[in-house]
């Protein structure tokens, strides 16, 4: 049986019972024998058919039960209303009691890993949802609820109500992180969607006027709990995103109440203001109650906030937060631009150094300057020079001066020339007695005649000269 | 508060753009002239900033539906009973 036990249906179980008549070994060694038992096992059915029903083992039947239960849709998971009794908590640490309700009991056994959850251990008497499996425990026969959760009743019911619509709109993606809007840095205007008399507002105001004393808060007064709270924070939203549209822009809502228990913040679990906050034009943060607990209102909104005080902090930004960014934002870019003009600067350094000797334009200014030194030198050369012509110019004039003959009749010579041709008389054997010879002076001429002439050595020849001035 | 228009450059997209400026010119690839003139825009853009944090604009208001659906907005006294 022990072989067979897994996956068998009551119809294999029932029929291998029948066809083989006797006890499980038996069974065994014929099924594992194979064929041959086929002709056998329908005479055997007909024999069995007029012979007593055959007699199971308790525990064969109970574990029958049990895979059937353990199959069932509806048992896997049940939420089941009743009244604790006979709880007790062995040192083992599960918890067993009993539900009940007027008519009937129930058997329930909550292990020590599920009931270590509990927020506290329920009492005899307490109304309760449990939720959990029916089993069998098979050692008692006893079909018991395997418990996972208790809620104390009311709770239980919204307990279940919020796992169930939390499913829903989840499975409609109302929580998908595609549909998040991002919240805005630096909001002008903000809408804050609760009680104006609670905690919750007096946090909001507080914080933001300490942080940004730069926005302006519109608050849509709302009941924050009772049957009014759902209804009035929907129109609230729904007024919100009106005056968004048609009077001023608002950047961001803080819809929430400070913390309470589960009925209180039961308005933020409600359907239609999850449907509210998903359908804002508005970027929503959800502000409900303390850090524990989460509401459908925080699974749709935009960006979830523990606290009202938190969402007012990721609201506006913080001023002095913001004026360190931007100074140092401002002493990074005159950094930055200091950096980007010495970068240029030593670009242009480093192509002033290039350029020097490769362009043509630099090479056009090399001659140039070149041809400026050459003309400045040559400049000076011809002055030189022309100086200095000057000069021996003066000494020829003075020597020219000296050769001139003028200068010689000054010194008491005079010329003496034979006319009538006029040929300068060098030798006293160019004339004869009787020429006529001109004689020039320094300041004047005279014309003469030869009376005699004598040569050097003897030859004497009468020398006179007569002289006629004119 | 008034209302801008889309003329006037919001705070955020200043910040955004101051951010982006800084950025812009500490990668140093750009003409001088153009990181000059991004340097008096980031410049200018502190200027608004530091006049916009020294606003003060802090006002909260009660928003109300009168019935018939209009909107009516009136200032709004904290009432910190609790």
């Amino acid at each position: 049986m022990n072989k067979h036990g897994k996956g068998i249906t009551l119809t294999d179980f029932l029929h291998l019972k029948k066809e083989l008549g006797d006890d499980n070994d038996k069974a065994e060694d014929k099924k594992k024998s194979g064929t041959e038992n086929k002709s056998k096992s329908k005479r055997g059915v007909e024999t069995i058919k007029e012979e007593t029903p055959h007699i199971y083992a308790v525990y064969e039947v109970t574990k029958y039960i049990r895979q059937k239960l353990d199959r069932d849709e509806v048992l896997r998971d049940v939420y089941v209303k009743g009244e604790i009794s006979n709880l007790r908590q062995p040192t083992s640490g599960h918890l067993y009691f009993t539900l009940k309700d007027e008519r009937s009991e129930l058997r329930c056994v909550m292990f020590r890993e599920k009931n270590r959850k509990l927020k506290s251990i329920p009492v005899d008497g307490t109304s309760v949802i449990a939720r959990g499996r029916i089993s069998v425990y098979e050692r008692q026969g006893k079909y018991q609820l395997y418990v996972d959760d208790i809620q104390e009743e009311g709770i239980g019911a919204l307990y279940r109500a919020f796992e169930q619509l939390k499913k829903k709109l989840k499975e409609e993606g109302l929580f998908d992180a595609a549909y998040k809007k991002s919240i805005p840095v630096f909001p002008r205007r903000i809408g804050v969607i609760t009680s104006s008399t609670g905690a919750a507002i007096r946090d909001i105001l507080n914080i933001t006027r300490r942080r940004f004393p730069h926005v302006h808060i519109l608050l849509a007064p709302v009941a924050v709990q009772g049957e009014e709270a759902a209804p009035q924070i929907v129109n609230a939203i729904r007024l919100m995103n009106r005056v968004n549209a048609e009077q001023m822009k608002i950047d961001v809502l803080v819809v929430g109440r400070g913390g309470g228990s589960i009925e209180e913040l039961w308005a933020f679990n409600e359907e239609a203001v999850a449907r509210a906050i998903f359908s804002s034009e508005i970027p929503v943060i959800s502000a409900v109650g303390h850090e524990t607990d989460f509401t459908i209102a925080d699974f749709v909104a935009d960006r979830r906030a523990a606290t009202p005080s938190e969402a007012a902090e990721l609201a506006v930004p913080d001023k002095r937060e913001i004026e360190n960014n931007l100074s140092s934002l401002k002493l990074r870019m005159q950094q930055n631009a200091f950096k980007a003009i010495e970068y240029h600067r030593k670009q242009l350094e480093s192509i002033e150094r290039n350029i020097l000797f490769r362009t043509p334009m630099e090479k056009i200014n090399q001659y140039r300057q070149t041809v400026d030194e050459i003309k400045r030198s040559i400049t000076a050369e011809i002055t030189h020079l022309i100086a200095l012509h000057r000069k021996s110019l003066q000494a020829l004039t003075g020597k020219l001066d000296a050769l001139s003959p003028l200068a010689i009749l000054d010194r008491g010579y005079s010329i003496c020339s034979r006319l009538p041709e006029g040929e300068i008389v060098r030798s006293v054997r160019d004339i004869a007695i009787g020429d006529a010879l001109r004689i020039l002076f320094s300041d004047g001429e005279a014309v003469s005649e030869v009376k005699e002439k004598k040569g050097k050595g003897g030859q004497e020849n009468k020398l006179l000269t007569q002289i006629n001035t004119d | 508060m008034e209302e801008v228009t889309g003329e006037t450059i919001t705070f955020e997209d200043a910040m955004k753009r101051l951010e982006s400026i800084v950025e812009t010119l500490g990668e140093g690839n750009l003409p001088l002239e153009e990181s000059l003139k991004m340097f008096e825009e980031g410049m200018e853009l502190c200027k608004f900033c530091n006049t916009k944090l020294d606003e003060a604009g802090y006002k909260v208001e009660k928003l109300m539906e009168k019935e018939g659906g209009e909107i009516s907005v009136e200032e709004f006294q904290a009432k910190t009973e609790e």
